[in-house]
């Protein structure tokens, strides 16, 4: 890795063209690169705005150690603004959520629950809910199988796919009419 | 204009810099000094929602100095196209246009059509509006033209009467702006476009969020077009977008008035009671958009698979119709009055980030239930316990899921960029414990209705039991630990396109058809995904020969980078200069070439004439660029398409200090205010709220804080909110820099720390000196950071096209201490 030689090779270029040799802590000769001991650099996109800037995601072990600029992309050449130089802790971060968080109507705690039984309940209120509303004419008479008891409202950090399952799913398959997203905002 | 690019979109504002350092001038208008007007050449003051004022009294120069480009400007737009005799400008008419009823607050727009022989068989369809459809819809008559310009009801002369006023002076009355530094704009941008050189206009949410926020792009477009900045390299008008697929989430979309693909939703008020009608109202018989039976049908296909047959229209009814505005606001007002049930928060904060965000969270006691989906806990999913009205969670019935997300790095996916580049992030790592990716919650939750109905005869639940959903991967990756994870590209090859009965993807969108025989998702990105392991939205190839980079990702449509790049070979198919050479017609070879695809049939000749008759891009001639449009032509004059005018004309915000100086007319006549005792609009003037307050962004933080306020390295740059005001109001209201104050609308109040800077410069009006508060909107009541929060003084409502919240400009009154 390019940066890694670099990084390397830093005190004895100094010493070969003949510097005066400058005090150097211990801890900055032992430092090194953080993306040193990856196992491999896998290609992503920024998460934040919408300029592209692609990112390599640097995996060791099955964890990432490090996100940085892709110097390969026509877009960024490897540079990323605070925000994107700031993914890393998007990702790995202690204040992340990582179990199903619930609320039963009127408690005053959250409580932890099993990921397959929230699923299960969140089908069973979107049943209950659309068959409830459900609006098959208009009291004209007109068809138009809808219901506005539903909403949903997305954000602009989801991939098109997941954008394209939302639609067809609440709009073509449940009959929600507000699907919404950030877009409109 | 209408952006703070170098605050907002740093890395892509180091192409404009390096544009600088070889000669570019780049010019900044806006309300604030900020990091952008600190690099720029020529920074531009303007109050809060005068932008049309402005670019108007850019327009009347270039018309008045006789500066727009001639041999574009006729061949390429409709300026020599005549209107009708009906037609009455706001002019002449105290600001309104022909055709306006006080009573719906809504315009009826037959009498902005051409005028000219009538064409046969084809309805006026001009009720579909929104994203993209503007300028889609056809011109009634096929237009009659006079190519000297001379015509009175020549489009070019009503452009040249409507901006009349729109003087130097009356723009430093109207903008704040002095006549100097305005005339100095004008002469950079006439200077600099023609067949060397050309402009681009960059915008951002400082243009949409206002109540005629497609109003002030359409301007940008009419000044480009006279000046011949549209379809050339250097040229256009750029969509500054703030979020990483926000482009995607438009294009596919989840938005409620659109089908994906800009399609219009089918709507029960227009009509749209059968498949025929739906596709004989919105289709237009000139253009492209001709084609739109082929991307609905198409479409019907990939939803519903083998059940959508031509004997039930392919599926059409179990679409449901809309009934009305189902908007985010429209529905936050519902949800308030307790008529929305459930709901789905993907990534989202309305808690926060959405306008009136006070009015919001009481929507939120109101439902029944709420899914929010999210990596951190937001204010959204808070509300119950941690909303600053200190309700009583014993008081909230609703009851509240939060469940953990995936982010781009822990899935595979596609985002598009603001340039309708889609570009794909591989999966690196699996998400942590229960967290999933957004699929994964859609294709699991579909799998579970899907059982949940199974056996159902019941009509309704027909369309969801026929969805085809068939998305598991046939082998999952040995590597990750989730093995029921959808398969990605398995749903990206369904918005690409097959063939129905070999299942083989299409190479592109000009193979769809009508009869039922293709299948295609979103038909704008057809062709990204062309064959089995071909994902184009993967390639990263740079080309050293061609800065266009056509191997990097894949731009829809059909990977143009340049939309309507016709536009930048003269008529006869040859550039308009060796400089701005990018796409032209090679005779000897027959078709168009050039370093991007040509947005224009590969092998229509330059003078082929148009067609009299049939129907679609054969009734323009080979030197009409503009494809999408139903008569080839940029234009700049709308005859349809627009709720609120065929001309971009200056409004007052709904909420502002000043008077109207052009027009008896004071605000749009067609922006939807909703009025509630829970949101009320300060009158004109009011001097209750005598300043003018704005929302911005700042770099270090991200819209309403989620994905930064959770951040140590973020939070510690950016730590606090503040309202940011000039010395000068300082100085009048008694304020120090770092002083508490409190900043009001009639619908809410917040505290905050003042930050007084120079950036924020009081402007003159009539001898007035306006005031403007500026107010970044990023914290909230979590994360590890916290603050008021800007959108609790938004007032809900709605630009008529396209239903944004009006935030951009805004009155408030300030006064120094706390809240208590």
């Amino acid at each position: 890795m390019a940066v890694e030689q670099a990084g390397g090779q830093g005190l004895g270029l100094i010493g070969r063209m003949g510097m005066a040799p400058q005090p150097i802590s211990r801890e900055s000769v032992e430092k090194k690169p953080r993306i040193r001991d990856a196992d491999r650099a896998v290609p992503s996109v920024c998460p934040y705005c919408a300029v592209g800037c692609s990112q390599l995601v640097y995996v060791k072990d099955r964890r990432i150690i490090d996100i940085e600029g892709n110097p390969e992309s026509p877009i960024n050449e490897g540079t990323l603004c605070p925000k994107g130089a700031a993914t890393y802790q998007y990702l790995v971060n202690p204040n992340r959520l990582t179990t199903v968080r619930y609320r039963a109507p009127h408690s005053d705690h959250w409580e932890d629950r099993p990921l397959e039984w929230a699923m299960d309940r969140i089908a069973a209120l979107i049943k209950e809910t659309r068959d409830a509303s459900f609006v098959e004419r208009t009291p004209e008479g007109k068809l138009v199988n809808q219901t506005t008891a539903i909403a949903t409202l997305g954000g602009a950090t989801m991939d098109i796919e997941e954008n394209y399952l939302i639609k067809k799913l609440f709009g073509a398959g449940l009959g929600v009419v507000s699907i919404e997203n950030q877009a409109r905002i | 204009m209408g952006s703070n690019m170098a605050e907002n979109h740093p890395v892509g504002f180091r192409w404009p810099m390096q544009a600088k350092e070889r000669g570019a001038t780049i010019i900044h208008v806006d309300p604030r000094f900020s990091r952008t007007s600190a690099v720029a050449d020529l920074y531009v003051p303007i109050r809060p929602g005068s932008d049309i004022a402005f670019l108007g009294g850019l327009i009347n120069y270039v018309l008045n100095h006789d500066k727009w480009f001639k041999e574009y400007v006729i061949a390429y737009t409709n300026a020599s196209s005549i209107v009708g005799d009906d037609y009455v400008d706001a002019e002449d008419n105290g600001g309104l246009f022909s055709g306006y009823d006080p009573k719906s607050g809504s315009y009826d727009n037959a009498s902005w059509a051409y005028s000219g022989p009538p064409q046969e068989a084809k309805e006026d369809a001009s009720a579909h509006t929104g994203h993209g459809m503007e300028g889609t819809s056809p011109a009634k008559h096929r237009p009659a033209r006079d190519e000297t310009l001379q015509h009175p009801r020549s489009v070019f002369q009503i452009l040249k009467h409507h901006y009349a006023r729109y003087t130097p002076e009356m723009v430093e009355r109207v903008c704040g702006t002095p006549q100097s530094l305005f005339l100095q704009v004008a002469e950079v941008l006439t200077r600099n476009s023609g067949r060397e050189r050309t402009s681009a206009i960059c915008y951002a949410v400082g243009w949409t969020q206002q109540s005629y926020g497609a109003q002030i792009i359409r301007a940008a477009g009419i000044l480009q077009l006279l000046l011949g900045n549209i379809g050339r390299p250097g040229g256009g008008i750029m969509a500054l977008r703030g979020h990483a697929s926000i482009q995607g989430s438009t294009d596919v979309p989840t938005l409620f008035d659109l089908l994906p693909g800009y399609l219009p939703h089918p709507a029960a008020f227009k009509g749209d009671d059968t498949l025929e009608r739906y596709m004989r109202e919105s289709a237009v018989r000139g253009g492209y958009w001709s084609n739109l039976p082929k991307f609905m049908v198409s479409l019907l296909k990939a939803w519903y698979g083998d059940a959508a047959t031509a004997e039930n229209e392919f599926g059409y009814q179990w679409i449901p119709k809309l009934t009305g505005d189902h908007s985010h606001i429209s529905t936050s007002a519902a949800m308030a009055d307790g008529k929305v049930k459930g709901f789905v928060v993907f990534g989202q904060n309305p808690a926060n980030g959405s306008a009136h965000a006070g009015l919001q969270r009481r929507a939120l006691t109101q439902l029944d239930w709420m899914v929010a989906i999210d990596l951190y806990e937001t204010e959204t999913a808070a509300f119950w316990y941690a909303a600053p009205e200190g309700w009583k969670p014993a008081d909230i019935k609703t009851e509240v899921f939060l469940l953990p997300s995936a982010g781009p790095p822990e899935k595979d996916g596609t985002f598009t960029n603001t340039q309708r580049l889609l570009q794909f992030h591989d999966k690196a790592v699996d998400p942590p414990e229960d967290a999933r990716s957004d699929l994964w919650f859609l294709y699991h939750l579909g799998r579970r209705l899907k059982e949940l109905y199974s056996g159902s005869t019941n009509p309704r639940d027909q369309g969801l039991l026929n969805l085809t959903w068939d998305y598991l991967p046939g082998r999952p990756n040995p590597e990750w630990r989730i093995k029921d994870e959808p398969s990605d590209e398995k749903v990206l090859m369904e918005i690409n396109g097959y063939t129905v009965a070999d299942g083989k993807q299409l190479p592109d969108f000009e193979r769809l058809k009508a009869d039922g025989s293709t299948a295609c998702g979103v038909w704008i990105y057809s062709g990204v995904f062309p064959g089995p392991e071909k994902n184009m939205a993967r390639r990263r190839t740079r080309s050293p020969d061609n800065d266009v980079n056509p191997e990097w990702g894949f731009a829809w449509p059909g990977n143009r980078r340049i939309l309507y790049n016709r536009a930048s070979a003269d008529p006869a198919g040859q550039p308009w200069s060796e400089r701005k050479k990018y796409v032209w017609w090679d005779a000897a070879a027959g078709k168009w070439t050039g370093r991007d695809v040509p947005d224009f049939p590969a092998k229509k000749a330059p003078g082929t004439p148009a067609k009299e008759r049939g129907s679609g891009i054969d009734l323009h001639s080979g030197s009409d660029p503009f494809t999408l449009k139903a008569d080839g032509r940029g234009w700049l004059f709308a005859p349809s398409g627009l709720k609120d005018g065929p001309l971009p004309t200056h409004y007052e915000p709904l909420e502002s200090p000043l008077s109207n100086a052009l027009y008896e007319r004071q605000d749009s006549p067609v922006a939807k205010r909703f009025p509630r005792k829970d949101n009320a609009i300060s009158p004109p003037g009011d001097p209750g709220y005598p300043y003018i307050v704005t929302t911005y962004r700042v770099t270090e933080q991200y819209t309403s804080g989620v994905m930064s306020r959770w951040n140590s390295w973020l939070s510690e740059l950016m730590p606090e909110m503040f309202a940011e005001i000039s010395p000068e109001l300082a100085r009048e209201k008694g304020i120090a820099n770092l002083d508490w104050i409190t900043v009001s609308t009639p619908r809410n109040q917040i505290e905050c720390k003042a930050l007084v800077t120079q950036r924020m410069r009081p402007l003159r009006h009539d001898g007035r000196l306006i005031h403007t508060v500026g107010l970044p909107y990023h914290w909230g009541y979590k994360g590890l950071v916290k603050g008021a929060m800007a959108n609790d003084l938004v007032a809900l409502s709605e630009e008529p096209n396209v239903y944004i919240q009006e935030d951009k400009a805004m009155t408030c009154s300030l006064r120094k201490g706390r809240l208590r």
